[in-house]
């Protein structure tokens, strides 16, 4: 068992996990954020995506003991004040979520993905979020919630 | 597209989905998010060998493991089963059905079969010790391939049968063999569904809780089907259905995948009961590639007879489908489902089909999105293609000759559609296309030698859905109705409370059926609450599988609602001291004629649960409840075109342009529906283009992950353009049909048509699917020869 210190969602935390957990796990079981979610045991789908430090992370691919001292956001985390955040918004608006199971992977991909780039095309878009798996969607409405969280004009 | 009636306010608006709030900011409730006080982790042991004789299992060291509290083999459980996992559907009267139990105990069947099972304190705990299980196998002769699992000599997959065939159906129409004699052409074509793994992005999910004092268990499931499983999985245990609660919670999609009673279920069920502790159980992505039913694999064989001018007078279709290595609830119909199709949408005389089910020592197929409709239309509509470039015609010219044009229509398969509009929606198609346009761009990219070069590929499609009329249930040996339950109930306060059989999985069940109540009765769509998923809180249903929530599901609810509004019209007038007959109603207001008296039916609902002054012998309460049952299948049709793009140098084909023009009848909620469109559209281009599920010689699964099995992600599909023609149903009363299936039944041959076409100047006119790079690269060297 190893001590950790992390952030989460703004929110100091101390804990013991074990050398091999990963953190998806840490966030999931220890903590009780439990949306962020488990979609596969390949690094693929990104359902587990959180924020580290603001960027984009596979929380299956991350040992808990690797988020020491780093400040975690997960899609507990972002809506404030009972509002949605603009890309929870333009999810909702556009239809961009069904089962809602990859959702929350989703919506943090894009929020890195729009700090990085306030203003891509489609293409970069698909390319952005190619680590992502929807199966309901067929991600045309994702594509057009990053869109719109992007603030862009919205095809017909 | 909003198509908002007068007097209406929901349907046919686009209405913001109820569902998102929760699972927008992490508060779905899954599965695998669910804890019980006390629960234990399930770990199956899976057997590594396609068919082996288990010699022996050995459990000792898995039992003196860290955190392990109990382990089992097959047979240490055999006692715990009144009986074996269900199938419901067999399909003939001779069909060898073997005996299914949750675990094998004397031989496993497939890579993946489970033969023990441990119960630990943690997830991990269970899973570190299932791989010190010590069980001896004795490997045997596998067969995985289907068309190799039904030649004689075959190794056996169920030995006691002696033979690996499970059933063969048919039916025949009109003067076949006369029909195809007389045939100016003949075209015939083979084609192989690839083996298909549906991956909803949750895997599957159980959590048994058992209150022992009673005997009473719940059943928390990621399963399309909560009633079917409270029924057939207290048979399975032996217990009373009045003990048994079946709970489906947020559900991460399903797609057919989560239509069936498992192994795992009825496992977590009799271990939680043994042990008197909850039991939950999370599948892992690579254990769902093998423990979870596959779609598809089926060998397919289609003859078209036609005149010379390309008029299609006669089909023969016959299929080879692999059941893999035992029959699941459905497994055997799922082939049938498509049986009444495989003429499309076209007129013509002779119709003649069969359908052979064969076990194979592979992961069980059964439903999967489109189920023997996918199939039927790929088959129907890539052979047009064939006779097309046979009568040397322009596909479209060959579809339009041969349409069905005149509605109710009795097609050459027996059934009757209802409504459609073939040819407005390829009408509609060609011209967002521009046609004309694209043949110009795709010769000019001909004639300059351009290694990228462009097809288009057309599907008019019909398929039937919203299953099902009960009495051709029973006609088809289905063991059960094809109806679904409803009840609507106001409050005193105004507030409805709507419950359905029907339960969702992505589908935005709440936000459509309140949308349909609350124009009914006049409410705010945001004052109706949707209950469903819970056998506890809506005790009937037959659940949600073959596009059938709204067709089915909505209309029992419309009903519903009208008997509440049939009950308010009696309480408003006796209040106001008029006859029933003096109203006119709308918008939930009646209004006594020619006056400005009025009542809502939310006021009467105030009357009717104070009861102080309601007409003599009247009950108090606002309900009603009703069970539909539907008179006919729907019949969604359209027209779906695909542009792609073949790279010649490396095989590499993409999908640039999408057209989905489709009739579903009255749309509720066009976003939904579009949304619906989409996701469907993308299964058919993954089946067209990436996904298949490969055993090698062994019987191994060798792409059982996502590294290995291609799921498209947003980088592969392009936008998609879609549209409606709109020929309602006049089956129900809201003139709607299905539209979950649609996109995945009509997608797949369009894409590959498309990709054919765009080498068909280099002789190409087959290419197996999905039409990978290797294999389109292969199509293009051999056409060179
Ligand atoms: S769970 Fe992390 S990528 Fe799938
Ligand atoms: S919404 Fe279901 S997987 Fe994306």
């Amino acid at each position: 068992m190893k001590r950790i210190g992390l952030s989460v969602n703004g929110s100091p935390h101390e804990l013991e996990v074990e050398p091999r957990e990963l953190l998806v796990y840490v966030l999931r079981e220890r903590l009780g954020m439990t949306g962020t979610h488990v979609g596969c045991d390949t690094s693929s789908c990104g359902a587990c995506t959180v924020l580290v430090d603001g960027e984009s992370v596979k929380s299956c691919t991350m040992l808990g003991v690797q988020a020491e001292g780093r400040s975690i956001t997960t899609i507990e985390g972002l809506a404030s004040n009972g509002e949605l955040h603009p890309v929870q918004q333009a999810f909702h608006e556009q239809h961009g979520l069904q089962c809602g199971f990859c959702t929350p992977g989703f919506v943090l991909a894009t929020v890195s993905l729009l700090e990085e780039n306030s203003s891509p095309t489609e293409d970069q878009i698909r390319e952005g979020l190619e680590g992502n798996l929807c199966r309901c969607t067929g991600y045309h409405n994702i594509v057009r919630a990053v869109q719109a969280a992007a603030g862009k004009e919205l095809p017909a | 597209m909003s198509v908002v009636e007068e007097g209406r306010t929901y349907i046919g608006a686009s209405v913001p989905r109820k569902e998102d709030a929760t699972l927008l900011t992490g508060q779905g409730r899954f599965v695998e998010n669910l804890t019980a006080p006390g629960m234990m982790h399930l770990a199956v042991v899976r057997s590594p060998f396609a068919h082996a004789e288990i010699t022996e299992v050995d459990l000792s060291q898995v039992r003196a493991a860290k955190g392990v509290v109990a382990a089992y083999s097959g047979a240490e459980l055999a006692d715990e089963w009144a009986g074996p996992l269900p199938c419901a559907w067999p399909v003939t009267e001779d069909i060898k059905i073997p005996d299914h139990f949750p675990l094998a105990s004397d031989r496993a069947r497939y890579v993946g079969d489970g033969v023990a099972v441990v119960l630990a304190e943690s997830r991990a705990a269970a899973k570190d010790a299932a791989e010190l299980a010590s069980i001896s196998y004795e490997p045997l002769e596998s067969v995985t391939d289907v068309a190799l699992a039904a030649r004689p000599g075959a190794p056996l997959v169920h030995e006691s049968l002696d033979t690996n065939e499970s059933y063969t159906w048919a039916m025949s129409a009109g003067e076949v063999d006369t029909v195809f004699g007389e045939a100016d052409v003949v075209v015939k074509e083979r084609y192989r569904q690839q083996r298909l793994v549906p991956n909803a992005i949750e895997p599957r999910g159980v959590l048994v809780e058992p209150v022992a004092s009673t005997g009473e268990l719940t059943l928390t499931s990621s399963t399309q089907v909560p009633h079917i499983l409270r029924t057939t999985l207290s048979g399975v245990l032996g217990m009373p259905e009045a003990k048994l609660r079946v709970i489906a919670p947020d559900v991460g999609g399903g797609f057919g995948s989560k239509l069936d009673v498992y192994a795992e279920e009825a496992l977590c069920l009799a271990l939680a009961r043994k042990l008197g502790r909850p039991v939950k159980w999370v599948e892992e992505r690579s254990e769902a590639f093998l423990a979870t039913i596959h779609g598809r694999d089926v060998l397919q064989e289609i003859e078209l007879a036609a005149t010379s001018e390309g008029k299609i007078t006669g089909v023969r279709a016959r299929l080879t489908a692999s059941m893999g290595a035992y029959l699941q609830l459905a497994t055997p119909g799922i082939p049938l489902l498509g049986a009444w199709l495989y003429g499309g949408c076209y007129e013509m005389e002779a119709y003649d089909f069969s359908c052979t089910g064969v076990f194979t020592n592979t992961t069980p197929t059964d439903a999967y999105r489109g189920a023997g409709r996918p199939e039927s239309n790929y088959a129907i509509e890539r052979t047009v293609d064939a006779l097309a470039r046979e009568v040397g015609k322009d596909p479209v010219d060959v579809r339009r000759l041969n349409f069905i044009k005149e509605f109710p229509a009795t097609i050459v398969s027996g059934l009757e559609i209802d409504s459609g509009d073939f040819e407005g929606a390829l009408d509609r198609g060609l011209e967002l296309l521009d046609y004309e346009d694209f043949r110009r761009e795709q010769a000019a990219r001909r004639a300059s030698g351009d290694p990228k070069q462009l097809g288009v590929g057309f599907s008019t499609y019909v398929e039937m859905c919203g299953l099902a009329p009960s009495r051709i249930l029973g006609a088809l040996r289905y063991g059960a109705g094809g109806w679904e339950a409803a009840t609507v109930r106001i409050l005193p306060t105004g507030t409805v409370q709507i419950m359905s059989g029907a339960t969702p999985h992505g589908q935005s069940h709440a936000t459509t059926f309140s949308q349909i109540v609350a124009d009914e009765l006049g409410v705010d769509v945001d004052s109706v609450e949707y209950f469903s998923g819970d056998t506890a809180v809506v005790p009937q249903g037959m659940d949600t599988y073959g596009s059938r929530s709204l067709a089915v599901g909505g209309i029992a609810l419309h009903q519903a609602a009208g008997k509440i509004v049939d009950k308010a019209r009696l309480i408003a007038a006796h209040q106001l001291e008029v006859s029933p007959d003096d109203f006119e109603y709308e918008g939930g207001r009646f209004t006594v004629k020619g006056t400005d008296r009025s009542m809502t039916v939310t006021e009467t609902a105030f009357h009717a649960w104070t009861a102080h002054n309601l007409p003599d012998g009247m009950e108090p309460g606002l309900e009603g409840a009703s069970v539909y049952d539907p008179p006919n299948f729907s019949w969604p049709g359209g027209c779906h075109i695909a542009v792609a793009e073949v790279d010649t140098e490396t095989g590499d084909a993409r999908v640039i342009r999408y057209i989905a023009v489709d009739d579903v009848g009255n749309v509720i909620n066009p976003a939904v529906v579009a949304g619906q469109v989409h996701g469907g559209i993308t299964q058919g281009v993954a089946q067209a283009l990436y996904e298949e599920a490969v055993y090698d010689s062994e019987g191994n699964l060798v792409n059982g992950s996502l590294t290995g099995y291609l799921v498209p992600s947003a980088a592969e599909v392009p936008s998609y353009e879609v549209d409606h023609v709109v020929a309602a149903s006049p089956t129900n009363p809201l003139g709607v049909k299905g539209v979950g299936e649609t996109g995945t039944i009509a997608s797949t041959p369009a894409v590959v048509n498309a990709v054919v076409d765009a080498l068909a100047h280099l002789g190409v006119t087959e290419i197996e699917m999905p039409t990978s790079p290797e294999r389109v690269w292969r199509a293009i060297e051999e056409a060179k020869r």
